[in-house]
């Protein structure tokens, strides 16, 4: 029914769709291992998106657009870190506070580029290789975003488990107390860790509004951000489960576009919810399956530390 | 044994403390405090809960910066700004309260503690040397999670020893151990002072600090009060110095008119879950109104599964396998058993026996809201709730500041009073204590003990749960040893000894000393 050439193509926009939860929630997985909740990621990753298309807009370039929308992500973050970690205010406030922020800015800024379009990024070709029937699309013909952000997992995985900065980081993350007696400087840690979140979610949002859609609409990010924060907790802090659930998400939300297309008679509302409600039940399965495993000790607690 | 410390070719002061002050507001915490520690010498550090060792030690680290006064290092004046630099310049300290990651390996831990980017590899070998050298017994690829409270202990001494220490500060080290592990322990003190190396020994078991240290340095309300040398004075004259007065030892009045069983478990067997409780064995006890029984044994064998089942919080299937007062209680939750006239405290005292941040007259509802005089229709009476509190803190000499503080502003030894007098003011027949005198100071322990021994003397009858093994003989009728989920007959104190009930406690099999004891002791160990 399908041909192999359709099926490469479903294929290769379910990668293009997970990459930015993928890139989103890796950024967050980092700042919560090392324990600051940041509700704040839906916020970083729209101002990135909105940095990122008006930069591009601007100076013609993808890549000045991406790195603005790093630096606005990181910036971003700085707010919840000064909030969070610096003045030990209440996580979860503080990252609402920064989506809102998030929200307003991303719809100042952008608010003179609607409407207009852009040249997305180019697909990175490999002569030969990009041409295989149905996988070659999806391995070998993606954005310069998809083959970053397994980059990124790789880094994020390999040094968490095996370099000594990820050890201090998941200290820090398990017992800041601790840490602290041990002389590790954990505010600065944690800063330097939802920064690291912050650029993350700023570059999630310039996949988004550079290579994914590559137009600008104020709510483009969609609830993405909040997904991702969502992939975090159910992959049990685990960066390979976290590829799973992006994919899977990517996977059942290019789905049911075609299942709409074919007109089966479903509500379409009902076809649009099925990736969050595929992807919550998938991650719920495997979160009770490890149960209370992974939750850093000291995610979400203030850190204060002695006179 | 350690060689003595030359008693007057001095050797120069490794580490001195001159005239440190530290306030916290309106507290001075440490008010001109000196102390001078020499190579190769066990130096004590004595004081009450809340003397002003911890603050003492966190200065000389570098956790807390001193108000005024100076640290000198060799002589010479030195600045800690922070930890990591005093253990780089040769001062480890072993808290109390473990800096440890439950979640992390041996080796993973030891490699937080100490500066350069080692291997794991690599250094797990030199844990296992450090470890054979020292015989401190660790695994390094083991989850600290996984481990006793011993071996966490040693955890911390193989990441100090790793960095080199000149200087080691022990905080309260034998407070968590066995018998066996603190003997372990002060072979591992004698070969590091052996070495030249100076251990600051904080503890408030004056029996330890007789026999382990060369010099003790005594403090008592925030001052320096006296140094002494520990192996000429005697454990009370010791003790006058730390508490200022006598300090009254429990009366044990010997009134055995046992009355009826008021707690009987029966073959009370509970599932382990995995992680955290451990797994009971065919616990059988009967404890009868008029006496005080104690349990010993290490942390982590099975004595919270055992309070938990006890108090309710994780009810049993068998309803007959624990009877409270002549009632089936398996099945009950705590409210019901408190019902039965039964009163429980817990181990944790912030967050398990009190809410920390809910003020003490409403923590006295989190008991007694089910017994009718406080609580009616739902509708809770201030002033009976009031009347309550000030009876519970006028009688149980609570101290605080202010009229109702939070419970967490309480001192460990006053929040102890209070969650005591608060079941004891209910009129149990029955009262469970977990671990009532853990890190509370020397006169509030033996308040609390002469209370229950009162309670006692009234017809109730007490189970005390506890790791301190000289407590239980010094105030429980009998005694039983909990290991690995199983619980030995209970002997009557007399009739045992340190050294069996320590045997016990290492696991030994229960065919050993305690066992013949209880079957020469005969009645009462068993219902059946």
């Amino acid at each position: 029914m399908l041909d192999a050439a359709i099926l490469g193509a479903v294929l290769a926009s379910i990668v293009a769709a997970a990459t930015t939860l993928l890139l989103a929630s890796l950024g967050e997985l980092v700042a919560e291992r090392a324990g600051t909740l940041n509700l704040g990621v839906e916020g970083m990753m729209i101002v990135g998106a909105a940095v990122g298309y008006a930069t591009a807009y601007g100076t013609g370039s993808l890549l000045l657009g991406t790195l603005a929308a790093i630096l606005a992500g990181m910036a971003i973050s700085l707010v919840f870190a000064g909030l969070a970690i610096w003045l030990a205010t209440n996580q979860v406030a503080s990252g609402l506070a920064t989506t809102i922020l998030g929200l307003g800015v991303a719809g100042l800024i952008g608010a003179p580029f609607v409407g207009t379009r852009l040249d997305g990024a180019p697909a990175l070709k490999v002569p030969g290789l990009t041409d295989l029937p149905v996988i070659g699309q999806m391995l070998f013909g993606q954005d310069a975003f998809v083959y970053a952000s397994l980059a990124l997992l790789a880094a994020v995985t390999y040094g968490l488990a095996r370099t000594r900065i990820g050890l201090v980081l998941r200290a820090v993350g398990e017992s800041h107390a601790a840490a602290h007696a041990l002389g590790h400087p954990v505010r600065r840690i944690r800063t330097l860790a939802v920064m690291f979140g912050g650029a993350c979610a700023g570059l999630a949002g310039a996949h988004l509004s550079l290579a994914y859609t590559p137009f600008w609409a104020s709510d483009m990010t969609a609830g993405r951000g909040w997904i991702a924060l969502a992939l975090v907790v159910f992959s049990a802090w685990k960066p390979l489960w976290l590829l799973a659930g992006a994919y899977l998400f990517g996977a059942v939300s290019i789905l049911q576009l075609h299942v709409q297309g074919f007109g089966l008679g479903i509500p379409s509302q009902l076809l649009s919810a099925l990736p969050y409600l595929a992807t919550i039940a998938a991650l719920v399965a495997i979160s009770a399956l490890k149960r209370g495993q992974g939750a850093p000790a000291s995610l979400g607690v203030p850190f204060v530390p002695d006179r | 044994m350690a060689e003595n410390a030359p008693a007057n070719a001095l050797p120069a002061s490794l580490l001195e403390a001159v005239g440190l002050t530290k306030r916290f507001g309106a507290l001075v915490a440490n008010d001109h405090v000196s102390l001078a520690i020499r190579a190769g010498e066990t130096h004590a550090l004595l004081g009450e809960n809340g003397a002003g060792k911890s603050t003492l030690v966190k200065m000389m680290c570098g956790l807390l910066q001193p108000d005024s006064g100076e640290l000198l290092y060799d002589g010479a004046p030195i600045v800690f700004p922070d930890p990591a630099t005093s253990r780089a310049r040769g001062v480890g300290v072993v808290f109390q309260h473990f800096a440890l990651f439950d979640a992390l390996t041996v080796v993973e831990n030891v490699a937080l503690g100490l500066a350069g980017h080692e291997p794991l590899a690599t250094l797990a070998a030199r844990i296992e040397d450090c470890v054979h050298r020292y015989g401190l017994s660790v695994e390094p690829y083991r989850r600290v999670g996984e481990l006793s409270v011993g071996e966490r202990q040693r955890v911390e001494i193989v990441r100090c020893l790793l960095g080199d220490p000149r200087v080691l500060i022990l905080d309260e080290p034998t407070s968590v151990l066995t018998p066996d592990e603190s003997e372990s322990l002060f072979r591992t003190v004698d070969l590091l002072t052996g070495e030249g190396r100076a251990v600051l020994f904080i503890s408030h078991k004056l029996d330890e600090v007789r026999r382990l240290c060369h010099r003790a340095t005594v403090l008592r309300g925030g001052k320096f009060i006296a140094e002494v040398d520990p192996k000429t004075e005697t454990a009370s004259s010791l003790a006058r110095l730390m508490v200022g007065a006598e300090v009254p030892r429990t009366p044990r009045t010997v009134t055995h008119q046992l009355g009826e069983p008021r707690l009987l478990v029966n073959k009370l067997n509970v599932a382990g879950d995995g992680s955290r409780g451990s797994a009971l064995h065919d616990i059988n006890l009967e404890i009868r109104a008029g006496e005080i029984v104690g349990i010993a044994g290490v942390a982590g064998n099975g004595q919270t599964t055992l309070f938990e089942a006890l108090s309710g919080e994780k009810p049993v299937a068998d309803q007959e396998a624990i009877i409270i007062d002549k009632v089936a209680a398996g099945g009950l939750g705590p409210t019901e058993r408190r019902a039965l006239k039964a009163g429980f405290v817990p181990e944790e005292r912030l967050g398990h026996a009190a809410a920390p941040d809910m003020r003490l007259s409403d923590n006295v509802l989190l008991t007694t809201h089910g017994d009718g005089a406080i609580v009616r229709l739902g509708i809770i009476h201030r002033s009976a709730l009031l009347a309550r509190f000030q009876e519970i803190v006028r009688r149980f000499d609570v101290r605080f500041g202010g009229k109702d503080p939070k419970a967490r502003r309480l001192s460990g030894g006053n929040l102890q009073k209070f969650v005591i007098g608060r079941e004891v003011l209910r009129e149990p027949v029955l009262i469970v204590v977990d671990q009532p005198t853990w890190g509370v100071d020397a006169a509030a322990a033996a308040f609390i003990r002469t209370t229950l021994r009162e309670k006692a003397a009234e017809g109730c009858a007490v189970l005390v749960i506890s790791q301190d093994l000289d407590e239980l003989l010094e105030f429980t009728d009998r005694i039983a040893v909990m290991s690995e989920g199983r619980l030995t007959a209970p002997v009557p104190v007399a009739e045992t000894s340190r050294e069996a009930i320590g045997l016990a406690m290492g696991g030994a099999e229960t065919g050993g000393a305690q066992t013949g004891g209880a079957h020469a002791s005969g009645e009462g160990a068993h219902a059946a």
